[in-house]
């Protein structure tokens, strides 16, 4: 009786473990799956043509997307200008002096336009500025990818601010430094490697995002030429391309999201790198 | 020794603190006398920490703390409506328990980042001030050559003196140690506690401890604190071998807190 | 390296100690000088200065004590306390022997004298140079110096044998002589006991630098 129990128990055990060991087998899978697949179909159009040539009508063979690569330079630019200092002053804010009312509104508020969908944002963009000026523009582009930026970096500046340990802050205080020179002197230099991480994880958010493009920043066959006009995107590129009936622009589609996948990685390779080699905070 | 700082009296007088409703000091009476080091004892959550914090008016950064009474120091009531906080801890510096170096600062900035941030000083001046204080703190010779790796890079020992310089920088009166060397090993411990009887010729220092031991080593004077209140205050020598109260007694002998 | 606060302290406290021998060895020195000139007033002075012998001792034993309490000495540190505090009660205790010989010359007065004073000042000479030497002794932690100093109490005790079969042929031959002798006797009496102190400072000597306990000489008396 009690050797075939512990037979069964030991089945069940060896089953379970073999389980969770090919769900995250399978996890790992499916990212080398879409990794290598697009590596495969994008690797073949991809040429120095790609990042220096216009986009070529139907029919002709060859260009390339260098006008969505710069634009999509331009957009994060853009999104930047405006989404860093707002998200990094609006997260010391939350972390020093966010213990009130309007801190927890700012904070719930964050949240909740973190899990906002991107389309509602590119139609609410639109609705707001691309309506008025009476066109799409790359600044409509840059506003609502910023918009999707702001409250990753609020709460990731909120949060690495946060962990900075009292000691340290009090450590400047006791010293007779000011409130306010003490978080941007000493707590905010402390928390940067944190907050520049949480940067590049929003841009590299942005970077992907198509849904908000559609009725902001529309795309562009064309190098640009202003932030009042419409501009190109690689996500809006790829998109266009995908969907098109024409075999050659699949490929290049192929391409342009590895490009975009690279650019992407480079970036979290980029932050590691710029993270590393400054001081590490002990505790 | 032309360019000696003399330490400053401290004369505290019907001191209360409180975090929100809790009242964490009641009534202190206390002259703290310059030039000396004065320990505080107790058992945990007696209000020894509660009263350096007082000190410097660190106390009231805690959201809900409150402090009543006066604390004079020299002639100055430092909890006077017109006086600055900030000002306050100019002239008083603080070292606390665990060796709290800025993270991202060097050796050389850690000690000059009270000056830097708080006045306009020559680089010269800014140098010639580190210096003087890692001497003072006696570490300049082992951190001469590394003035700008980091500060978390050095020995748990080393951090703490630095923090002491960084403190002596500023060029206080007072100087509150918080358990400094609860963090250390012995043989780090023994050389703050030697700095110390150093440093107490320019300067007045108060220093918070739970080993019993140390406060009879280090301090000229001790006071015992017994929930929020001084029990009883004297000459270290003669609270360690003949206190007058029985709940000293008690504490110092280890037969209770 | 550290602990030169406690260092300094204990250095002061041997120091100290050494005053407070000076001191007991001068009683010694004064007590047989007022005996032999028959010095009231000395040996009066003698009386009241032991109070100040005594208020010595104690406030080297406060130190000590305090030292205890508050820098916590272990091994050698604690071995130099310890026997400091009990080389500082021998000491006392040999002043309290002086303060008796300046005593014993108050109650002698103006009687003649016996005979010329001959093996006493002797025996009082070997006594506070054994003392003397004691110390030396104690500030080079030099056991081979203790061990043959206390050897020496032998011949103190050879002394005060002498003294004493010279003084009981006295009393035997003149009845009359018996006080003058008996107050005689007692000095070489109180002689003896200083030189049997020597040796606990010797002990205490050896035991300061070896931790070990040793009988070192047993005396006859």
């Amino acid at each position: 009786m009690k050797q075939q129990l512990y037979l069964w128990r030991k089945i069940k055990d060896k089953g379970m473990s073999q389980l969770i060991g090919l769900s995250a087998l399978m996890m790992v899978g499916i990212l080398f799956l879409i990794l290598g697949y697009i590596f495969i179909k994008g690797v073949s159009a991809l040429n120095w043509d790609f990042f220096t040539q216009l986009p070529k009508p139907v029919g002709e063979a060859g260009g390339g997307m260098a006008n969505a690569i710069v634009g999509s330079f331009i957009l994060l630019g853009l999104a930047c200008s405006f989404s860093l200092p707002l998200g990094i002053l609006a997260g010391i804010y939350l972390s020093e002096f966010g213990r009130n009312q309007l801190g927890t509104t700012v904070r719930f508020a964050a949240d909740l336009l973190t899990g906002l969908p991107s389309i509602v944002v590119g139609i609410f963009i639109y609705t707001l500025i691309v309506l008025p000026m009476k066109g799409f523009s790359a600044i409509a582009g840059g506003i609502a990818l910023g918009i999707i930026m702001v409250p990753v970096i609020t709460r990731t500046t909120e949060e690495m601010m946060k962990i900075i340990p009292l000691t340290i802050r009090e450590a400047a205080l006791a010293l007779g430094i000011r409130e306010w020179r003490t978080i941007l002197s000493v707590v905010l230099p402390a928390a940067l490697p944190g907050i520049i991480t949480g940067i590049m994880l929003a841009i590299a958010r942005a970077a992907g995002e198509t849904a908000p493009l559609l009725f902001t920043a529309l795309g562009n066959r064309f190098w640009h030429s202003g932030l009042d006009q419409p501009i190109a995107a690689l996500p809006l590129q790829i998109f266009t391309y995908a969907i098109s009936p024409y075999e050659d622009w699949h490929a290049q589609a192929w391409a342009g999201a590895l490009v975009l996948i690279i650019l992407v990685l480079g970036l979290s390779i980029a932050t590691r790198f710029l993270t590393r080699g400054r001081y590490y905070f002990m505790r | 020794m032309a360019d000696l700082i003399g330490g400053k009296r401290i004369t505290i007088k019907e001191l209360n603190a409180w975090y929100h409703s809790l009242q964490a000091l009641t009534n202190v009476n206390l002259l703290i006398e310059p030039n000396k080091v004065t320990a505080i004892i107790g058992p945990s959550g007696c209000g020894k920490s509660t009263l350096i914090r007082c000190l410097n008016r660190l106390h009231e950064i805690i959201p809900g703390a409150r402090v009543s009474g006066q604390v004079l120091l020299g002639s100055q009531d430092i909890y006077a409506p017109e006086v600055d906080p900030v000002e306050v801890r100019r002239r008083v510096g603080m070292v606390f328990q665990k060796p709290n170096p800025f993270p991202t600062m060097s050796v050389f900035d850690n000690v000059a980042a009270g000056i830097k941030l708080n006045s306009r000083r020559s680089r010269n001046e800014i140098a010639t001030i580190v210096e003087k204080s890692l001497r003072q703190a006696a570490l300049w010779d082992e951190v001469k050559d590394k003035l700008h790796n980091s500060g978390a890079a050095l020995s748990g020992g080393q951090q703490q003196r630095l923090c002491i310089a960084r403190a002596l920088a500023i060029e206080p009166e007072v100087i509150l140690m918080d358990e400094p060397c609860s963090a250390l090993d012995p043989m780090a411990t023994l050389k703050i506690e030697e700095l110390i009887q150093e440093l107490k010729e320019n300067y007045t220092i108060v220093i918070v401890t739970h080993n019993m031991q140390q406060a009879a080593r280090v301090s000229d004077w001790t006071a015992f604190f017994l929930l929020g209140e001084l029990i009883e205050y004297g000459h270290a020598r003669q609270i360690f071998s003949n206190p007058s109260d029985k709940r000293t007694e008690a504490y110092i002998t280890g037969r209770f807190g | 390296m550290a602990r030169v606060t406690y260092d300094k302290y204990l250095k002061e406290l041997q120091d100290d100690m050494l005053t407070l021998g000076s001191m007991v060895e001068k009683a010694i020195e004064r007590s047989l000088e007022a005996l032999k000139k028959r010095d009231l007033a000395l040996a009066r002075q003698i009386i009241d200065d032991d109070m100040v012998i005594n208020m010595k001792r104690f406030e080297i034993e406060e130190r000590g004590i305090e030292l205890i309490a508050t820098q916590q000495p272990v091994a050698k540190d604690l071995r130099v306390i310890m026997v400091v505090l009990s080389i500082i009660t021998d000491m006392e205790r040999m002043a309290d022997h002086a303060e008796g010989i300046a005593k014993i010359t108050l109650l002698l007065g103006d009687e003649p004298p016996l005979k010329p004073l001959i093996d006493i000042p002797r025996m009082a000479d070997k006594a506070i140079s054994m003392l003397h030497r004691s110390l030396s002794a104690f500030i080079n932690q030099n056991t081979e110096a203790a061990k043959q100093i206390s050897a020496e109490d032998d011949e103190i005790d050879n002394l005060y044998d002498q003294v004493y079969r010279e003084l009981l042929i006295f009393m035997l031959q003149d009845p009359r002589t018996i006080s003058r002798a008996t107050y005689l006797l007692w000095v070489a009496h109180n002689l003896e006991r200083i030189a049997d102190r020597v040796t606990n400072i010797c002990e205490r000597i050896v035991f300061l630098v070896s931790g070990k306990y040793e009988e070192l000489n047993v005396s006859k008396y």
